[in-house]
């Protein structure tokens, strides 16, 4: 525990604080790209790019090795996870365009089949026998434990890039994702800002590989947008909230496996940030499951009141037993199931209130449809006094249709 | 011969059964454009796997089958949850599950101090083909002597209960799985509830993922899920045909990977050795890249040709 | 003259002897149907009685909640209130007795199944659970097909059909499940003449026959010829009621409000007055 506080206090030593440092970028800007990722409807592309860097790590570590003897050379690596993973995703595109599969077949043949060349080539490595291997197993589930200084900040200072990136890309991946059409008809190339959306994930995963490790990688781009996104409805919010979501949890986790070394960082990291999900999950005023239940108790309510009270003006029976006790709890309906006195004056106000509506939307179809209010509200408070004085007019030359219907509802 | 029995043929076995069990369930996964839910199974059944561990300290046991079965249930059921009520995109909420569920697995594992004695992650990852011996076969006719049939692994002998498991399932609810996944509110309209069916078939996923799990490790039961199934898709109109090739598939990129793992080297003049499972893999891998390139009809080439044929007409 | 915002009592009567009959003879009844997409009302207390052995068009303008009205009565979409009754007897009892038809674009064509297969499919609730379809059912399905004229491409996998056949294959599925009561989601919808043709003379024929036809339909134009009662829906109810007495351009301005030009109203009126 103390150890923990010292990690989360930057003061457990240069290393680990570089590493919880590195981490807490990369969580930045993993969760800031992948909000885009999030929106564009393409979240589980990233398990077939995490998966597809092993052959290119196996790889670059044997080519490495034979030909330089230099296999543990982090830049190396990583090139040849960036590599591979390209390939992985130009592999999904072309199954997705070329073949019937669909798009879930395409991510999963391409994240089995390279993750199982790359296990492949990992045996061979294993039965070359040379030294040095040992370190390649942290790239499955990640390992900060044993880090050199210049690979943490090789980390921290690639992540920190992609994240600027992202921030300057911010506007073009915003409309790519909120209208594609749009976005090619302001003259963007839309397939190759997707292409540079993906490559900065890429980016991401192939620089997490040693932190989070490739299996677990992928959380960092999804768990925090989808856990920003309880929060807010606007990009550069969540842009900002993810980034903050996934830096903290980061940088929590990485501090709490800097305190127990054996614990893989990756396993930590991803924890904390569920988390954070769960706590958005619930208890968000925006989006949350608690809001929105409310939200959704009220509307139902509302909605049955008013249909309740229509009934009641039209003389018709009421049969919903939820709209029967809304309406005695308002005190619209006696124990018998008759209407008091307060009833029918509060439903001939409604009846009013519908009949203007129903002319809104038959005078202004397009208007009503876009309205979110239309029926839901007392009319008056929506709508701006002239046009209800307007509907109010119209409405008056055909108070006799109202005797009408009183006459058709008993008929 | 007795080597070949005593130390391939099992594995073989394994890893071939391993593969049908998967790629059968795969069909109708890859149908319901649920391909990833074998990816996300497979992930989701380590903490139950750990958990069963826990209970029982017993690899290959019932228990292990258990916990994941349960673990599988309770990640499907979360999944909704968090699509339905937190109004999450699907792929996104099984993002969240599995990643976490995985996570959760890990952490268990190094906490409670199991890893390294007779459960690793790396194990889980890779499997453990090769393990597989079956000593007590000495000839040919050891496979028809029941008491030294017997004497197979045990794992195998799972399998193969699992796999009787999954023939009879998709034999018994072939219609009902058929019109779930093609039209599931007729399905529901007629009584077929597609939710019920729809679990019925993760719980059957988790089930084969288990077995074939600690035999071929968790990424290789998703190609096990999806290519064979991929590869049949890509050849066949016909649901029953195409479980039929799935089958085959399935089974050939057992046998085949296994040999090219085991002789392949050999025969090219290298001394290493290389994972049987992730062989078996490659082969489903590459069966499904040949099969998208030139079936007779949806493949690559063949529609290339009928295009050119068609432009220059 | 209903108000439209009237739900409810004139359901339980016969609309021209004003004679009361027993709700075991109401095909299809729904009350109170409010739907809700995110917070906003789709279907406002929707109120409606098919007629017995009518062919019925429901109609409306786009976002009017036509094909939401069909799915949360037949309650595959949730609702905040309402309920439906086929017979008398609540829908979840009686969902046999029903036949959905639901859009084209709601299933996937690429699905390895031929054209027979999915017709059988309406069928697989009278083969009952665990059973292979025996030959008879297969006869059956091809005579579903036949009655479409489709019996030549039985073994053509769904998706190498044109638009206008699928729709011809999904309507010998209903056929094939030999309810009493139809639904069915736009089965005109980029269909060509032909198809046009075949699929208004089955709905003709399932009528003789005695069923209760509720579809979705979108050319005003073809209304007065093809059916004999309508549903106008604008996300609540308008009118309903027999073609000639309904159909008029009063009722049409109500539903459509701006968005039906004048002339095409004359257009249509004059017919209605012809």
């Amino acid at each position: 525990m103390e150890q923990f506080f010292a990690a989360l206090t930057l003061s457990a030593g240069y290393n680990t604080a570089l590493v919880c440092i590195g981490a807490a970028l990369l969580g930045a800007a993993s969760g800031a790209i992948g909000v885009f990722v999030l929106l564009r409807k393409r979240t589980l592309i990233s398990d077939a790019v995490s998966h597809a860097t092993l052959p290119g790590v196996a790889l670059a570590f044997i080519i490495a090795q034979v030909y330089f003897d230099s296999g543990r050379s982090l830049p190396v690596l990583l090139f040849g996870a960036a590599l591979s993973a390209g390939l992985g995703v130009l592999a999904v595109d072309w199954i997705k365009t070329h073949t019937r599969l669909t798009e879930d077949a395409a991510i999963g043949t391409v994240l089995s089949t390279f993750f199982a060349v790359g296990m492949v080539l990992l045996t061979i490595i294993q039965s070359m026998s040379i030294a040095g291997q040992a370190g390649l197993e942290g790239f499955l589930l990640g390992a900060t434990s044993g880090m050199l200084k210049s690979e943490a900040l090789t980390i921290a200072v690639a992540a920190a890039l992609v994240g600027l990136a992202v921030v300057l890309r911010m506007k073009e991946f915003s409309l790519l994702c909120f209208d594609e059409s749009f976005a090619a008809a302001c003259g963007y190339n839309v397939r190759w800002l997707d292409r540079t959306l993906l490559l900065l994930l890429l980016g991401i995963v192939v620089i997490g590989l040693k932190t989070v490790g490739l299996v677990l990688i992928i959380a960092l781009a999804i768990i925090p947008p989808v856990a920003a996104r309880f929060w807010t409805d606007r990009v550069p919010v969540l842009v900002a909230i993810a980034a903050g979501i996934g830096a903290s949890g980061s940088y929590i986790g990485a501090a709490l496996s800097a305190s127990a070394p054996n614990m893989p960082t990756g396993g930590l990291i991803v924890l904390v940030l569920f988390s954070f999900f769960v706590v958005s999950l619930l208890i968000s005023p925006v989006r949350g499951i608690l809001a929105a239940a409310l939200k959704h108790y009220r509307f139902q309510r509302i909605v049955h009141l008013r249909q309740g009270l229509l009934a009641i003006a039209h003389d018709e029976p009421v049969l919903e037993p939820l709209t029967r006790s809304i309406l005695r709890r308002g005190g619209f309906m006696g124990g018998d199931g008759q209407p008091t006195v307060k009833g029918q004056s509060e439903a001939r106000l409604i009846e009013r209130d519908q009949k203007l509506w129903n002319l809104y939307r038959e005078m202004h179809p397009e208007e009503s449809h876009a309205l979110a209010d239309w029926s839901l509200k007392p009319i008056g408070e929506v709508l701006p006094a002239d046009t209800v004085r307007v509907l109010e007019q119209e409405l008056s030359p055909h108070v006799v249709r109202g005797d009408e219907t009183s006459r058709g509802g008993a008929a | 011969m007795d080597i070949f029995l005593q130390f391939d043929l099992p594995s073989i076995l394994l890893g071939s059964l391993a593969a049908l069990a998967c790629g059968l369930l795969g069909n109708f996964l890859v149908l319901r454009k649920q391909a990833l839910m074998g990816d996300a199974i497979s992930h989701v059944v380590l903490p139950g796997i750990v958990i069963g561990f826990l209970f029982t300290h017993e690899t290959s046991s019932w228990a292990m089958m258990l916990g994941a079965g349960g673990a599988a249930i309770f990640a499907v059921l979360l999944i909704e949850l968090i699509r339905r009520i937190g109004n999450v995109e699907p792929g996104a909420a099984m993002g969240v599950v599995f990643t976490t569920m995985f996570a959760a697995g890990v952490v268990i594992l190094e906490q409670t101090g199991t890893a390294g004695v007779h459960l690793d992650v790396e194990h889980a990852l890779y499997g453990n083909l090769e393990s597989a011996i079956w000593l007590d076969a000495y000839s040919l006719s050891d496979l028809w002597n029941w008491q030294v049939l017997m004497t197979l692994p045990e794992s195998i002998k799972q399998l193969f209960v699992v796999n009787m498991l999954v023939i009879v399932f998709i034999v018994l609810f072939f219609k009902e799985l058929k019109i779930s996944s093609f039209d599931p509110l007729l399905s529901a309209s007629l009584g077929f509830s597609p939710k019920w069916l729809g679990l019925s078939l993760i719980v059957m996923v988790a089930i084969a993922a288990v077995a074939a799990f600690t035999a071929v490790g968790s990424i290789l039961v998703i190609a096990m899920f999806i290519c064979p199934a991929a590869t049949a898709r890509m050849l066949t109109d016909n649901l029953k045909a195409q479980l039929f090739i799935s089958g085959i598939a399935s089974l050939s990129a057992g046998l085949f990977g296994y040999l090219l793992a085991a002789f392949g080297p050999g025969l090219l003049g290298y001394e290493f050795s290389v994972s049987a499972a992730g062989m078996i893999a490659v082969v489903a891998g590459l069966q499904q890249v040949l099969a998208m390139l030139f079936a007779p009809h949806y493949g690559v080439v063949m529609r290339r040709r009928r295009q050119r044929a068609h432009a220059s007409v | 003259m209903h108000d439209r915002s009237s739900s409810g009592l004139h359901l339980l009567h016969d609309t021209d002897t004003s004679k009361t009959v027993s709700p075991q003879d109401l095909p299809f009844t729904v009350q109170g149907m409010t739907v809700a997409y995110h917070h906003k009302p789709v279907l406002w207390g929707v109120s409606y009685s098919a007629p017995k052995g009518c062919l019925t068009a429901i109609i409306g303008p786009n976002g009017a909640g036509k094909s939401t009205f069909l799915k949360a009565a037949l309650g595959l979409i949730p609702k905040l209130s309402g309920d439906t009754k086929v017979f008398g007897a609540p829908i979840e009892k009686s969902l046999k007795r029903i036949a959905y038809v639901p859009q084209r674009s709601a299933v996937d064509w690429d699905f390895p199944a031929t054209a027979i297969d999915v017709v059988l499919m309406g069928l697989y609730g009278q083969i009952g659970w665990f059973r292979w379809p025996s030959r008879k059912h297969r006869q059956k399905a091809m005579d579903c097909l036949k009655s479409v004229g489709m019996q030549d491409f039985a073994n053509r996998q769904i998706g190498q059909l044109s638009g206008g056949q699928q729709q011809r294959v999904f309507l010998a599925r209903a056929l094939a499940q030999d309810s009493e009561v139809y639904l069915m989601d736009e089965p005109f919808a980029g269909v060509d003449a032909a198809t046009e043709k075949a699929i208004v003379a089955v709905l003709r024929q399932l009528v003789a026959d005695g069923k209760t036809v509720l579809v979705v339909h979108h050319d005003l134009e073809t209304v007065r010829d093809y059916y004999s009662h309508i549903l106008l829906l604008n996300g609540q109810h308008v009118a309903d009621g027999p073609v000639e007495t309904t159909f008029t351009a009063e009722n049409l301005q109500k539903a459509y409000g701006g968005r039906l030009a004048s002339t095409q109203l004359d257009g249509l009126s004059e017919a209605s007055s012809a």
